[in-house]
């Protein structure tokens, strides 16, 4: 056991450091990153000396390893706006983006799990397709229109939900379904080709003619096994629920990571784009390294796979 | 010597009619979006700022609004014909430019084994860690919101979705007796992968980019909504969401038909995934 997960986390830090310097080249795409922190009004010598300060000035190879030492102290540098170091800034808005993330996450894990078992279990039935159509519908939709168009029929037109920004769990409701609809759609798919899959195998054929009915046969023989592609699922869903949490903060004028990177964007305060670019990262290559942890929990034989 | 086809589907298993109306709608957007000039009403930037905000049908001057005004008094009909050219320029060019790199670079990794695959896959496996939106964002913050930009940063995001379904094939294929005989037969690299490996793997990797096509209408439409897409006044069908977000208590047109246009082309061009895959792949059926 120790051995396979030294082994994936290892492969983990070889990720991150591929991330790292991505991002870094990423930056440097148009040469001088000066040139992204300054107002478009700064003069010549407020560049010269920004760049000074911030060691631009120096080979690419030393800002190189700068950055990576940076980044091993959890460093992200300042604010070249507000003055504040990023990392402040994100410990300030990580919270509403979890609480976001965690809301869409149970809408889509809700409705996505049982909308996948019915497309399973009740393959060529009018609910099925009626329900195909709905996921497909789903995975169609902008989240941005999605959320214009709940904002229209629900706090417009009918007054039930508060249109944006926060205050109680009624604020958090349309922006999870706006966020969580696509990702529903991800597990309502996964769910069925797994359950499918599962079905079709001879232990579970086994069972039903043992007279195992279906509730008995999803519950104690399936579950499991079709849980595993949908561990990873999950994994690559929460961060893509991070990453979708730029446009639905916008729309909803929640306070989170998105909308302060938007509002970063648009300030040219590149240093908490990055940050937050960075984190995101990260959390995605954790989540990654989580889920195959979760796998040797749910699938011994995995493990065995791995130490061999 | 030829390459060997893929196996031909069943004739059953082609595309029934039912199956034909995706195809039909995409193909009605990409003619709005060739024939835009004859086919628009008005010039999409013609403001007429006494008929701001018109719901549809209103005839304000000589401007009969068929589907509405937007907050400079614009002609959300004409808007919307010329804003589908930049979401199909976009999905085209990026899709192309992203399916070639990966499939390419996919290919030659699983071909020639060694360093050049740890280092291709390598790649892969960071910029898969990177959620596509944010490393997008990241990059067209660095470059400059416009046009080409959008499109490179759309093609540097998705490669690695090509590279990945290349290399995975091109394992198999590469294995094949005849491309191992062509090999032997004195076939360099190029000719083996492009000739023999490319027609073999081309349907997996032409699933992906029809499922990717309709990813990166809403990829485009997504970063022209935060604004960092084409810029005003280009009419662009997320741009004209994110101003008619402001208006959704009065004007409800502005937001609400891009965002239905938006919705029916990439429903469409999901359905036409969803129908290549079924006839590529029967195992999805």
């Amino acid at each position: 056991m120790p051995g396979f997960l030294l082994q994936r986390a290892g492969q983990a830090l070889i990720t991150i450091l591929g991330v790292a310097t991505l991002i870094f080249f990423v930056q440097r795409l148009t040469g001088d990153p000066t040139y992204l922190l300054v107002p478009e009004t700064a003069t010549r010598a407020d560049i010269d000396a920004l760049r000074h300060a911030l060691g631009f000035d120096r080979p690419l190879f030393i800002q190189y390893l700068d950055f990576l030492a940076d980044l091993a102290r959890f460093d992200l540098g300042q604010s070249v706006v507000q003055r504040v170091p990023v990392t402040t800034i994100i410990a300030s808005r990580l919270p509403y983006t979890l609480m976001l993330a965690a809301g869409a996450l149970t809408v889509a894990c809700g409705m996505g799990v049982p909308i996948g078992i019915l497309l399973a279990v009740f393959r060529d039935r009018a609910v099925a397709k009626i329900a195909a159509g709905f996921v497909l519908a789903a995975q169609s939709m902008p989240t941005f229109w999605s959320g214009i168009l709940m904002i229209m029929v629900f706090s417009v037109l009918l007054g039930w939900l508060p249109p944006s920004s926060t205050g109680d769990i009624w604020n958090l409701v349309m922006p999870s379904f706006a966020l969580g609809l696509l990702s529903m759609a991800t597990f309502a798919r996964i769910t069925r080709s797994a359950l499918l899959d599962e079905l079709s195998k001879d232990y579970a054929r086994t069972a039903r003619s043992r007279g195992a009915r279906m509730p008995r046969l999803l519950l104690r023989h399936i579950a499991r096994n079709a849980s595993i592609p949908l561990i990873t699922v999950a994994a690559l869903e929460i961060s893509n629920l991070l990453a979708g949490a730029v446009i639905v903060e916008t729309v909803f004028a929640w306070p989170g990571l998105g909308q302060v990177t938007v509002q970063a964007i648009l300030a040219r305060d590149f240093m908490i784009v990055q940050g937050v670019v960075l984190m995101g990262a990260f959390v995605t290559v954790a989540l990654n390294l989580l889920s195959d942890v979760l796998y040797s929990v749910v699938d011994p034989r995995i493990l065995l796979d791995g130490a061999r | 010597m030829s390459a060997v086809a893929s196996p031909r589907p069943h004739p059953r298993q082609g595309f029934g009619l039912r199956r034909w109306w995706p195809l039909a709608i995409v193909a009605l957007v990409v003619l709005a979006a060739i024939f835009a000039p004859w086919l628009a009403p008005y010039d999409p930037n013609q403001q007429n700022l006494i008929g701001r905000l018109k719901p549809p049908g209103t005839v304000s001057r000589a401007f009969h609004y068929w589907l509405g005004s937007d907050e400079l008094g614009r002609d959300v009909l004409s808007r919307i014909i010329y804003g589908s050219r930049v979401s199909l320029v976009v999905a085209f060019a990026s899709v192309i430019l992203s399916g070639t790199v990966g499939t390419t670079l996919g290919m030659i990794a699983a071909y020639r084994r060694g360093w050049t695959e740890t280092v291709v896959m390598r790649v892969v496996d960071v910029f898969l860690s990177i959620p596509a939106v944010l490393l997008a964002i990241i990059t067209v913050a660095v470059l400059g919101p416009s046009l080409v930009n959008v499109i490179l940063v759309l093609a540097l995001t998705r490669w690695p979705r090509y590279a990945r379904i290349a290399y995975s094939q091109t394992l198999s294929v590469a294995t094949m007796p005849y491309v191992r005989l062509a090999a032997l037969m004195g076939a360099g690299a190029t000719r083996v992968l492009f000739r023999h490996v490319l027609p073999n793997i081309i349907g997996a990797v032409s699933v992906v980019a029809t499922l990717e096509f309709g990813l990166m209408v809403l990829f485009e439409a997504g970063l022209s909504f935060l604004g960092l897409g084409v810029q005003p006044p280009t009419a662009s069908w997320g741009s004209m969401l994110s101003t008619g977000r402001n208006y959704v208590a009065t004007a409800w047109w502005v937001a609400t038909l891009p965002g239905l246009c938006l919705f029916v082309l990439v429903l469409a061009v999901n359905l036409t995934g969803d129908a290549v895959r079924d006839r590529l792949d029967p195992r999805f059926r």
